[in-house]
Formats: structure tokens, sequence, C-alpha cells
């Protein structure tokens, strides 16, 4: 992993966005590729650990990635946690640059008797009266029709979660798109 | 001579070349028959459906399992290393891809080679990662939709995952963000921005603008936009300048939506049913006329 090789020192700087100030305290894990992220992010969140996904620094970003946040001083007990779980990073590296954060704003249209919710380029439609999924759309990442085929014609109850069987930054932005209109339908 | 080039939903696909027809509402390449759902199926239907009503070239597809892991698109990115240049082809177009800038950069220098240079579509994980290796300009035509816009135009975002949220995919912003993405060489020659409206632009701004018929429901659909991009591939391959095929695509593709009489849950499939109709109603005798149906002008 010769992309890798520069993280040894830790990553300084970059030109990404900054999600918020820079901190000194805070690291991410790297891993090889975007399901291997979600089964992490999902086994710290079980785990009761505070972590977020965001973008990779600039210096190694290839296309399709993403990292984990969090917190640096609790390092042993997370790669604990993970070697238990066998999701072990490839990397975990301190970061003093400013991260990618993930859109978290999310958009909704109501056709009457179908709800969309938008979330980054992902969109998902639901048939209001059953909670049916009746169409996802957006995206561009390999898994998107995936994903479509999945959980089409499936309530939301016993559709496959877009974080138990995407791959992709679309699956992950569908999953978003997933949880708030889950959120919606259980506030109405 | 038109090549489609994107993967299809299932881990176990192999890699298929070749011609490929529509059968009983399916495509067939490679004796294997792939559903016209979402995705690149979705544009080789429409591609096909184009070509029930117009003589268009040969039209081949190049398609592989993938569903999220890349390993199929590698394969794919391989194949079209060595293969690319060895055809005549006058129209490329690149769709889901899993987006990965080296294997970008190394098709794109694959597709230099060829001469006369075809007229390059890319849509998709294809059109992210061209933007993200900062040479979107060698493209002729990307098909974005206005969150795909936004993230051309946040020079920094390397997938609309990570758009800025200052930089919002509102409508009624686009030649805002048309400006931004070309300032930053984050465009393609030309730009068919598809939502409410499509826009037709190209850097020096927005050139013509498609808003009827209007068929909100469209938008929930998964596929509208892949039926979109293969229509102006088609139209482009037929003949047409590629700026003029991207506005005929957008009417047709409206007009195919439309006799649909979609809903939010009407799948794709129905659409790709109504491209003949449409694009029959839409071909008035002047356009006819203007539509030389030769193979597509090369790049110089």
């Amino acid at each position: 992993m010769g992309f890798l090789s520069f993280l040894k020192n830790g990553i300084r700087g970059g030109g990404g966005q900054a999600a918020e100030g820079t901190k000194a305290d805070r690291g991410i894990l790297i891993f090889e590729s975007t399901s291997d992220v979600i089964r992490a992010e999902n086994c710290l969140k079980a785990a009761g650990w505070s972590v977020r996904v965001m973008g990779p620094p600039p210096e190694i970003q290839r296309g399709c990635d993403l990292v984990i946040e969090f917190p640096l001083i609790e390092r042993l007990e997370i790669m604990r946690l993970l070697d238990h779980a066998s999701a072990s990073p490839l990397e975990m590296v301190p970061v003093t640059g400013p991260l990618l954060a993930p859109v978290d704003l999310f958009q909704t249209v109501d056709y009457g008797g179908w709800l969309m919710v938008r979330a980054a380029n992902m969109k998902i439609c639901i048939e209001k009266a059953t909670e049916t999924i009746v169409n996802i759309s957006g995206g561009g990442c390999p898994d998107v029709p995936y994903l479509a085929r999945e959980m089409v014609g499936k309530s939301l109850a016993e559709a496959p979660r877009p974080r138990e069987i995407g791959h992709t930054l679309c699956g992950y932005a569908l999953e978003l798109a997933h949880e708030e209109i889950c959120r919606q339908c259980s506030a109405s | 001579m038109l090549c489609i080039v994107g993967t299809v939903p299932e881990a176990g696909f192999p890699l298929v070349t070749g011609p490929v027809q529509m059968e009983n509402g399916r495509l067939e390449i490679g004796g294997r028959t792939v559903a016209i759902h979402r995705g690149t199926p979705a544009l080789v239907g429409a591609v096909l459906a184009a070509a029930t009503v117009l003589p268009l070239p040969p039209v081949e597809a190049w398609l592989v399992g993938d569903i999220g892991r890349g390993d199929g698109s590698r394969r794919l990115y391989a194949h079209m290393e060595a293969e690319l240049a060895r055809h005549p082809w006058t129209v490329v177009v690149f769709h889901y891809l899993q987006p990965d800038v080296d294997w970008h950069n190394r098709v794109l220098f694959a597709v230099e080679k060829i001469r006369p240079r075809p007229v390059l579509i890319a849509d998709a994980g294809f059109m992210y990662a061209a933007k993200m290796s900062g040479q979107a300009a060698a493209y002729d035509l990307f098909t974005p939709d206005a969150g795909e816009l936004a993230f051309l135009a946040d020079e920094d975002a390397p997938h609309p995952f990570y758009t800025r949220g200052f930089i919002l995919h509102q409508e009624d912003r686009v030649p805002e963000l048309v400006e931004r993405a070309y300032r930053h060489a984050n465009a393609a020659r030309w730009l068919l921005v598809k939502g409410r409206t499509d826009h037709l632009a190209d850097e020096t701004g927005i050139h013509e603008t498609v808003d009827a018929p209007a068929s909100a429901a469209m938008e929930a659909m998964g596929g509208t936009g892949d039926t979109l991009t293969g229509l102006a591939a088609a139209f482009t391959a037929g003949g047409m300048p590629v700026e003029r095929a991207a506005i005929l695509a957008a009417r047709v593709n409206r007009l195919a939506g439309h006799l649909a009489q979609p809903t939010p849950a009407t799948q794709i499939e129905a659409i790709v049913r109504q491209i003949p109709r449409a694009l029959k109603r839409v071909l008035d005798p002047s356009l006819s006329a203007a539509f030389s149906l030769r193979p597509a002008k090369n790049n110089p």
C-alpha cells in the first residue's frame, strides 16, 4: 500500500474542507474498502464508541473512500475491539489537518401517497400507506443498482439495510437517507 | 460504432463484450440476458429502443458484474486499457463503474490513442473519477443531476458525498454552479444538467433549457438519468453534434416519461417502452432533416 507510506509520520494539512477546527487528539482508521469501514463503524458504535465516518485527507483519496475518525487517546481499546471482531484497519494514524465532512443535509419531497428523502446524491422513495420502498435513485457507484434490486418492493422493516449490503459512498449515502426516512415515518 | 461500458448488479456476471440486442424486454449479450432495470442496462435499453426508430451504427456493450466491491470494475478497467484502442469507436459511453482515479487515467490514456478520437460521454461513477482525476475537460459530455453538478462545482470534493454545504444543490443555482465547475476545469466540453428543467451548458454558460413536458414523479424514479444519457449517446452515434443530441435526448426522455404516466413507484422499464413512440413524435420533419444519421463526427 504505497499510497499509505506517507502516513507513517502523520498527516498534516491538506486542502479539504475542514469539518471543524484542527484538533490534536484525533486519529483516523484506514481500511481496504468502504465495506470494511462500514463494518468497523457498526462494531464500534455497537460498543458505544463515539466515532465518525469522514472523508480521507486529499493525499490518500482514491475515488470512493471513507475513514473513521476516533479519539486518539483510546487507540489501544479500539484496536483491541476491532481485532477481536476481525475488523482491523490497515493503518491507524494521527491527524492534524482537516477532514472532509459528509453531506448532512436532507431534502424531503412529499408526493401525496409517496415520500422521497434525498441524502447527498442518493434518493429513497416509499409508499406512505405501506412503507414499501418503491424506488431508489441517484448515485453512480455499482452497488446502487444492486441495492435497488435488493430493497425495492420490500417494506422499510423487511428490506436489508444499505449499511449491511452496500459497499461504497453511494451506499453509505443511501443508508443516511434510509435512516432519515425511517425517522420521519416513526415520527408521523 | 458506439461502445457502452458499465456494470450489472450481479456478483457472478462475467466480463462480456460484443453486440447487444433486446429480446422480450431483456438485453441479450454474449449468450446472456440482463433485465433492463436502473443502471447501465437502462442506458443500453434506451439506446436499443431508439434504434428501433433510427438507423443507428452498430452498438456494443462491455459489461461486467459488480455489486459495489469494485472487483468487476477493476477487471473491466483492465480490459478497457488493453482493448479500447483496438476498435474504431465513434462514441464511447462510460457509466456505472467503481470510481478509481488510477484506473481512470490508464483508460483515458488508452482512449487518447484512438484515431480519429471518439466522442467521449461520461456519467455516474466514471464521471466521478473523471472529475477527481482533473481530466474532466477531456470529455465531450457529462450528464450530472443537480447534486452531481454541485459536486463538479466543488473543487475539493472527491465524491458527491463530500460536497460542501455552502455549495447547495439547488436547481435555481445551476448557472452559478456551471460557471464554478468550468472555472476549476471540472466539467466536460458540454454539460447536460438533468432535473425539473434540463440545462445544456458549456464554458460560456447556459445555452438551452428544456422543461416540458414535466413529470415530477420522474425525480423519484431510478434510471431516468440513465435513459437520458443513453439517448444522448445514441443520437450522437447517429450523426448529431453532441450538444444537439443532448437537447433532443432531453426532449425525448421527458416525453417518454410523460407518456408512461409515471407515479413515484413507476419502474424505468415503463419509460424505456415509451421511447420509440416519444422519439417518433419528437422527430418532426424539420428535425429529421437536420438528423444526418451519419456516423458521429470525431473530434480533431
